[in-house]
């Protein structure tokens, strides 16, 4: 009876979590108006339970993949997995105002760049910090710091060492996870309340998954804004990673002897 | 019919995917540049141009909107199969490298809003 239940649950992986995840957000969002009046938005708080739920089940598991990594909750990968997210997230877009994004157009680009140069520096200076010294290691941690898509293409094109890799993967996993908690609290002090300005966090900030979290908890309507330019930031990042960042990198360390 | 909207939402992220890919190919790198983006703008462009034309019915609407009002529910997914203890275990470089970027992108941010982020509007 409850091995055909199993195997009925891992058949229907996907409406099982269309379920769960549904009960997570009643949870989330009682719970934002009863315990907080509404201050922290339910979806910072469902978002949140999402993360501890990885953590708990990625220490049990051992696994890469969250929840995702228990069979009964495979579905939760699928429902949060790259098609359905990019559907939804493009879906976003619909009713966005063509005149705020030809307005705002100049600054995603620009902010972008600066995006870029600024997690790099923040990457290759930790990682000078700890002591390391050669030019393709500092390069593919401070495409780590960009994001953990970055991080690894960088570090495949250049040949660094597994170890790098998976240390430059795991800056950006801990970039995007600050940046989904950090953002809803420190939206307000920065400025983050209107389309341009979510345009430029998106650009500056870059990890997709981190700015998607982090503006929908902070206020759904800028989601569409910034996705639209964190978007370009990975696939500019692996491309100036491997070519100009290291460049620099390789420019500097020589300076220094 | 409402699934026109979901289909023409369909075409359009895997039409803005395509056209990343080749531009990322077109560069050399195995990712793809800007495709959900160029989805967006695809989207946008599609739908006010067929609304011009008297060819987007109200009933297609629904069939994107839907979509569009899911995302944190699959925001919690992805937020749910995140290999969170990789970060956690990566050990101090990685930690530290992920929070000096975070602490100098948030920086970077605000300055850049204070100078340009407030709309004329």
């Amino acid at each position: 009876m409850s091995a055909a239940l199993l195997e009925l649950v891992e058949k229907y992986a996907l409406v099982v979590a269309f379920a769960l995840v549904g009960v997570v957000m009643l949870v989330s969002y009682q719970a934002s108006r009863l315990f907080t009046r509404g201050r922290v938005h339910g979806s910072a708080i469902a978002i949140f339970l999402g993360l501890l739920a990885a953590v708990v089940v990625g220490f049990t598991t051992g696994g890469r993949k969250g929840v995702a990594d228990l069979p009964l909750l495979a579905g939760i990968g699928t429902m949060g997995g790259a098609m359905f997210r990019d559907l939804a997230i493009v879906a976003t877009a619909y009713g966005v105002r063509i005149e705020d994004l030809r307005a705002s157009g100049v600054h995603g680009v620009v902010s972008l760049v600066v995006g870029l140069f600024v997690a790099f520096a923040a990457g290759v200076a930790v990682a000078l910090a700890f002591g390391v010294r050669d030019p393709v290691a500092l390069t593919t941690l401070g495409a780590g710091a960009a994001t953990y898509i970055v991080g690894p293409v960088t570090g495949a094109a250049l040949g660094a060492s597994s170890e790098i890799i998976a240390l430059s993967i795991a800056a950006g996993l801990v970039k995007a996870i600050l940046v989904m908690i950090a953002t809803p609290a420190l939206a307000r002090t920065i400025g983050l309340d209107n389309p341009r300005a979510a345009m430029i966090f998106g650009g500056v900030m870059g990890t997709n998954s981190g700015v998607i979290a982090g503006l929908a908890a902070t206020d759904p309507k800028l989601v569409p804004y910034g996705a639209m330019t964190a978007t370009f930031y990975t696939g500019l990042g692996c491309l100036l990673g491997p070519s100009v960042m290291f460049f620099l990198v390789q420019f500097l360390a020589g300076g220094n002897g | 019919m409402v699934f026109y909207g979901t289909a023409l939402l369909a075409g359009c992220l895997f039409a803005g995917l395509a056209i990343g890919q080749i531009i990322g190919s077109a560069f050399g790198i195995e990712s793809d540049i800007g495709g959900v983006g160029i989805a967006m703008l695809l989207l946008i462009g599609t739908t006010t141009w067929l609304s011009r034309r008297g060819r987007w019915a109200p009933t297609c609407a629904p069939g994107v909107q839907y979509w569009g009002d899911i995302y944190i529910p699959i925001v919690v997914a992805m937020a749910a199969s995140q290999n969170v203890r990789g970060a956690l275990v990566g050990g101090g470089l990685a930690l530290a490298a992920g929070i000096a970027s975070v602490a100098l992108a948030f920086g970077t941010v605000a300055l850049l809003i204070r100078r340009f982020g407030r709309e004329a509007s």
